[in-house]
């Protein structure tokens, strides 16, 4: 094809976007691994290169050791949930029946609010005198302090995420159900196959894709938890429902411990980038190809 | 044959029954929220059993916090915040996509693969950076308001995931079209502007509405930069409430619920975008 274009002018396109993310993105990327070698405790005004101190110093830490916890916890749980609770619904919701436009903008709603908004309102469903566990009575259970109790807090919070992750992945799941072949399911059918079987045999395996993207999106989100915690307990009580984002901001922002907040930040960098590697290896994703 | 109908029904029940149930679940916590906001002081908010329907509903506690909450000024911070983040990403997302879709040049490979990188990058693991580089542009509210946006809506202003999705969208329209508008004299910035985005308008759309729920929604961002109340948006200022009003919760539930309102309009309005299920290009990975 004819070259339409003059040799530079593919940069002149380039470059108000690559402003943006040069700044806000890499130059950002490296600081953090620089900043992470750097003892800010003593004086802010003049950091000192300690090299990997920083590093031992977290992984040293108990309060670090519990938030790294709490964070598998919180992927160990809400993953999976937000991976087969939201595929059954849009199972349900991929069929021809009465209200299904209601059934979806309801079910949708928790991802539109606020997640702030969202927070508070769960905070009063757990007040100790709450409408929660006024239902514990009724069931002549002991009422919990969902959000006061060690044993609890972390779980109710991720119940927050996964409230308000649902019918974000059940609609990813509907459009990757329209996909599946019609003449599938007409087939499976003729052959008397149940229901069960039906989904065995042809949703399933057409899904696979979508499963693992659903898998790495909400495992990377759970990574990035911030606000629930923030507004619900601030990673109380005893940091029982601290997860890794809010202990960088609070190293960071709270306790202008820079060089620690770093240190977090990378091996929160690492965690985030084994997952996305492991997703782009085993579900290629046509939008990221040249 | 009549026994298969009676099945189906059966199975028709426990879809509805499981649906409805969800559904009731998913509206649940505003629902509460609302009939906390609704009651007056007369009523017991903490009372066993809960009473769900308020016995007096009153609209006080909303006039109440409306008189105490500047939130027409925080509803315009956000739709400043949010409607300069969409105008941004849309220009800057159309732009970079076009070279990346159509044109060959030194270094497209590096820069393809650049760009995909920083999809990896959780902005919670380089926010404290972000944060000082703003502080160094003097970008904050502390300098004066609009120096104060700015720092809102810059980091957010373009991202590997806006750029990837314009130029799927592009790489879908047959090049004979710019062939011929350059032979009719068209230059390369009139065959973007003119021929390639009014094709991508349904693309642009997507993107923007996402961004808009996105920017709106967002908290961590302006919660750390602001400082001045003036600058506050709307999910800063519900949060703000939990400190004001630290145990009446009927004002800190009209509060949320007032905040909430534009949101669910826009909502309402753009439903198709959202439940269609044809949105699959917006999925952020």
């Amino acid at each position: 094809m004819y070259k339409y274009y003059k040799k530079y002018v593919p940069y002149l396109f380039l470059i108000p976007a690559g402003v943006i993310l040069v700044l806000f993105f890499f130059i950002p990327f490296f600081e953090t691994i620089l900043l992470s070698f750097f003892d800010y405790n003593s004086n802010i005004y003049a950091p000192t290169f300690v090299s990997l101190e920083n590093y031992v110093t977290l992984l040293k830490s108990p309060v670090f050791y519990k938030v790294l916890l709490n964070t598998f916890i919180y992927l160990l749980v809400a993953v999976p949930f937000l991976v087969v609770f939201p595929l059954i619904l849009a199972i349900m919701l991929n069929q021809k029946i009465r209200g299904l436009t209601l059934y979806k903008i309801l079910i949708y709603l928790p991802v539109i609010v606020s997640i702030v908004v969202a927070a508070i309102a769960f905070k009063w469903l757990y007040a100790q005198q709450g409408i929660l566990n006024y239902f514990m009575e009724l069931f002549h259970l002991p009422a919990v302090g969902w959000l006061t109790d060690t044993n609890f807090a972390l779980y109710s919070v991720i119940l927050v995420t996964i409230w308000k992750g649902i019918g974000y992945y059940m609609m990813i799941y509907l459009s990757a159900l329209m996909g599946v072949p019609k003449d599938l399911y007409e087939a499976c059918e003729v052959d008397g196959a149940s229901p069960l079987t039906k989904h065995l045999t042809v949703t399933l395996p057409h899904l696979m894709p979508t499963i693992g993207l659903v898998s790495t999106i909400s495992a990377i989100s759970a990574m990035k938890v911030f606000v629930e915690i923030y507004v619900m307990t601030k990673g109380g009580p005893l940091d029982s429902s601290k997860t890794i984002v809010y202990y960088i901001y609070e190293r960071a922002f709270e306790n202008l411990d820079l060089g620690i907040a770093s240190a977090a930040s990378v091996l929160l960098l690492v965690i985030v980038l084994v997952i996305s590697i492991i997703n782009f290896k085993y579900f290629d994703d046509k939008r990221y190809q040249m | 044959m009549k026994k298969n109908k009676k099945t189906f029904n059966i199975k028709g029940f426990y879809t509805h029954a499981t649906l409805i149930a969800v559904s009731l679940l998913s509206i649940f916590p505003f629902l509460w929220l609302l009939s906390t906001a609704l009651k007056g002081p007369d009523e017991n908010i903490f009372q066993y059993p809960p009473e769900f329907f308020p016995k007096f509903p009153t609209w006080d506690n909303f006039a109440g916090v409306w008189k105490q909450i500047p939130f027409m000024l925080y509803f315009w911070n956000s739709m400043i915040v949010a409607g300069f983040t969409v105008l941004l990403n849309l220009i800057l997302s159309a732009l970079a996509a076009y070279p990346l879709a159509r044109m060959e040049f030194k270094g497209k490979k590096i820069t393809f693969y650049a760009i995909l990188a920083t999809i990896m990058i959780p902005f919670q693991a380089i926010m404290l950076p972000v944060y000082l580089i703003v502080l160094k542009l003097n970008m904050v509210d502390s300098v004066n308001n609009f120096m104060g946006f700015l720092g809102l809506i810059l980091p957010f202003a373009v991202n590997a995931f806006g750029i990837f999705l314009m130029r799927q969208a592009f790489l879908a329209i047959p090049r004979e079209l710019e062939e011929a508008a350059f032979v009719d004299g068209c230059n390369v910035f009139q065959i973007w502007w003119k021929i390639l985005l009014p094709m991508v308008k349904p693309t642009l759309a997507v993107l923007a509405i996402f961004t808009f729920i996105g920017s709106w929604g967002e908290f961590l961002w302006p919660s750390i930069v602001l400082t001045k109340k003036a600058l506050y948006t709307l999910p800063v200022g519900v949060n703000d409430l939990q400190g004001l009003f630290s145990a009446n919760w009927r004002y800190i539930a009209a509060g949320s619920i007032i905040a909430t309102i534009p949101i669910l309009i826009f909502f309402i309005a753009m439903q198709r975008y959202f439940i269609s299920g044809e949105n699959e290009g917006a999925v952020k990975g």
